[in-house]
């Protein structure tokens, strides 16, 4: 359903941070005066499970979930649930994806197998597949993800950098903040890197 | 402006109206509101143990004159169903706000039942914000209804109100003066002798709710043309002023009593009139039920799960936008219990005893799921025991395989108790584990009476649950700890060929409350493949696909032994030394 609102998916494993994630771009598009809904599924899933969270951004926002072939921004934290959400991407939509693989419990038990090519699969969709455990490991912490995701969906996003770095240091834990800075500077410095090798 | 939820924000609005007291069992979607609420200045807040016992203290509180809200999610108010269809005739005191959030869609729920047929059949007036701000504005607005009209007024919400957060403007509390409680007969006490003249009562009340429908600022049109005309309610409406921005909308703020004159009118006015709702067929019936003619769109919608802007706008003739196809062969990702899970043996033990296990609500479900696949039946809060007392009866005569009830400390205090008391009366057989993890965990840990942790941190008891149990009538009360592997086995097989009725309680706190962590284990070189230890269903031990050999993951190993122990032949290993 085509919408004048901005549509971001983030999806991954329960407690990869993506809330925290929602949260700051959520925050990031009321401090440059936009409208916004962010839509999150608690409870069940968070037990290990696949979890899904919606922000949509614009000048007025009215609903709050996202469909298929309606998403401009895929956010996601993990490769498997990358290609599990892939079909709400739009034409011309941009997927930013973590290089991480996680293996559900049917991969553990060796019932199911993990996707075969899945790098392939996400090159074939344009995605931009980011090193971002790496990025968050030499910012100082892995927990770091979900900012470094932010910090190259940022480069896609009119808000200036400022407001970003205003709101990550309000959101995340003190003694985090320059962990924080770091990873969301070096994900934007990767992206433009890749934008640049691209172009 | 604040970024505030839905439940957040009916946690503000009832505070803003001066709600001096909070009442809930926490249950997805609604937890968070009470958990609000209680952090607010000049209030009182508690968890009870089961959604009735909250409407029954809240009522009781009304009665006293205060300003009182309740909160549960949708299948809470079966539980609380019996206190609210009669708190509708005795009415209120100070005014009594009770939130129902609905679970369309099921993300959390046993079911997706439609909250707005409560309201009809008890006779409660219900308000259906469709965002944070309106949930805000609602909430306050209620408690003036509900001491306006005398009746209890429900706040429905469902899952994509409660869990959206959007930009509120928040306001100040307002107190307001304690309604003076005085005895009066007539109106509190429910016998056949004053219960008729209160009915007649209730359905004068109500006639003034329908009057005032019609003048609710909550109801209201929004025209763009004459061609369409939609009804709707709630978060619904949101998916449909994207999904037909050409059509003209009555947007429905009171879901029950319903404004016929204004649902008339916005009918005359334009060629087609359609209802879409979530889940359920309550309004469109509710509508048509009013003489109006409603139309149907190209491709009706589907009755069950939720709706989106694209799923309405396709019904009503748009095309699909063009996607990406899901990737074939993708594995699930199921929930799973978590690493170190202190409970995870029962199920396992229980698996390979091929026992009919009746599963109840909360973290235990997932016992269910492969590669534990230990549970038969989910099917409401309590009903492991009573189920499993069916069973026995219905089984009885036969040879059969044990039949054991498994059921959380938490849901046990809910409404399990009355259901082991209904077990032993009646002589019942079979075996109950009572799996104790001090906590209410699935919805994000919360106090319950067997923890004696309570909402606001006031000093409380912890319950002996198995003094409780022996109270109740049963001879055969055992306490095992579930992470020795051996005592959990010897106890079921005992449990199970016992004749009488056992009960077990397995005693150890959640993994996320302790937060031990010990050395990761690992698998020694000479690991025979056989693959038992996977099946535990523990997330941090793998095995590989050609060799099936067994491997730990030592950022998830939490260093429980539970595997160890599974290993039949001593090849899983503490990195730390010798284990706890």
């Amino acid at each position: 359903m085509p919408s004048n609102a901005t549509t971001v998916l983030l999806c991954g494993v329960g407690g990869q941070g993506a809330l925290l994630a929602a949260d700051i771009l959520a925050r990031c598009a009321m401090a440059c005066g936009q409208d916004v809904k962010l839509s999150e599924i608690h409870g069940m899933a968070q037990r290990g499970g696949a979890v899904t969270t919606v922000v949509r951004l614009g000048e007025k926002v009215s609903s709050m979930v996202a469909d298929q072939g309606c998403v401009d921004y895929l956010v996601s934290f993990e490769t498997t649930e990358a290609l599990r959400n892939i079909s709400y991407l739009r034409e011309g939509g941009v997927a930013i994806v973590s290089d991480e693989s996680i293996k559900p419990l049917p991969v553990l038990t060796g019932k199911l197998a993990m996707p075969k090519g899945a790098r392939k699969q996400l090159a074939a969709h344009q995605a931009q597949v980011i090193p971002a455990e790496l990025l968050a490991k030499q910012a100082g912490s892995v927990k770091a993800v979900n900012v470094v995701l932010l910090g190259a969906l940022s480069t896609y996003l009119p808000y200036p950098k400022d407001v970003w770095l205003r709101v990550i240091e309000e959101r995340v834990p003190a003694k985090f903040k320059d962990v924080n800075i770091t990873a969301f500077e070096s994900a934007r410095a990767w992206a433009e890197r890749n934008a640049a090798k691209e172009a | 402006m604040e970024l505030i939820s839905g439940n957040e924000a009916i946690a503000r609005g009832a505070w803003e109206a001066g709600a001096s007291i909070g009442v809930a069992y926490p249950g997805t979607p609604s937890t968070e509101t009470m958990e609000n609420f209680a952090k607010m200045p000049g209030v009182y807040a508690e968890w009870c143990p089961n959604e009735k016992v909250a409407v029954e203290v809240g009522l009781g509180a009304s009665a006293a004159g205060k300003r009182v809200l309740s909160t549960m999610k949708h299948v809470g108010v079966n539980v609380a169903a019996d206190p609210l269809f009669t708190a509708a005739y005795t009415g209120v005191g100070g005014g009594f706000v009770v939130l129902a959030a609905d679970d369309p869609g099921m993300h959390s729920s046993q079911n997706e039942q439609d909250s707005r047929y409560y309201a009809m059949a008890a006779h409660i007036p219900m308000l259906d914000p469709a965002d944070s701000a309106e949930a805000l504005a609602f909430t306050k607005e209620a408690f003036v209804i509900s001491e306006r009209f005398d009746i209890p007024v429900f706040i429905r919400s469902t899952v994509r109100v409660s869990h959206t957060k959007c930009a509120v403007e928040t306001g100040e509390r307002v107190e307001t003066a304690p309604v003076p409680y005085e005895k009066n007969q007539p109106k509190w006490v429910m016998m056949p002798l004053y219960a008729k003249p209160r009915r007649l009562d209730l359905d004068e009340r109500i006639e003034r709710l329908r009057a005032y429908a019609e003048t609710c600022p909550f109801n209201r049109v929004e025209r763009r043309g004459d061609a369409v005309g939609v009804i709707c309610t709630g978060a619904t409406y949101q998916h449909v002023v994207e999904a037909l921005p050409e059509a003209s909308v009555l947007k429905l703020g009171m879901s029950w009593p319903l404004p016929a004159q204004t649902i008339a009118d916005f009918a005359a006015s334009v060629d087609e009139v359609y209802v879409v709702e979530e889940a359920s067929v309550y309004l469109s019936d509710q509508v048509k039920a009013l003489g109006v003619k409603l139309s149907q769109p190209a491709r009706p919608l589907s009755p069950a799960g939720e709706l989106t802007p694209q799923a309405i706008a396709c019904a009503f003739g748009a095309d699909e936008a063009p996607h990406a196809d899901t990737p074939a062969n993708l594995p699930p990702r199921p929930p799973a219990l978590c690493p170190g899970c202190p409970h995870r043996l029962v199920f396992r033990e229980l698996a390979r005893m091929k026992a009919i296990v009746t599963g109840d609500i909360g973290c235990y479900t997932l016992g269910a799921l492969a590669p534990l696949s230990a549970v038969d039946t989910c099917v409401d809060m309590g009903a492991s025991i009573s189920m499993a007392h069916g069973f026995e009866l219905g089984l009885e005569g036969e040879k059969h395989r044990p039949v054991v009830a498994v059921i959380g400390d938490s849901t046990f205090a809910h409404s399990g108790i009355t259901s082991l008391l209904n077990t032993v009366y009646n002589c019942g057989t079979g075996t109950v584990c009572i799996l104790d993890n001090r906590t209410t965990a699935m919805t994000g840990h919360q106090g319950n009476p067997v923890n004696g942790i309570t909402l606001q941190h006031r000093p409380s008891r912890e319950l002996d649950l198995p003094a409780l149990v022996r109270a109740l009538g049963v001879d055969d009360v055992r306490t095992v700890d579930p992470m020795d592997m051996k005592a959990v086995r010897a106890a079921l097989k005992e449990a199970a060929s016992n004749d009488e009725l056992s009960v077990i309680v397995f005693e150890s706190p959640c993994v996320l409350l302790t937060k031990e962590r010990n050395a990761p284990y690992e698998v020694k070189s000479d690991c025979r493949a056989c693959g038992t230890c996977s099946l535990i269903g523990c997330p941090a031990i793998s095995c590989d696909p050609e060799t099936k050999v067994a491997f730990i993951d030592a950022s998830l190993c939490v260093g429980c032994s539970q595997c160890s122990q599974a290993c039949p032949y001593g090849c899983i290993v503490s990195t730390g030394g010798s284990h706890a």
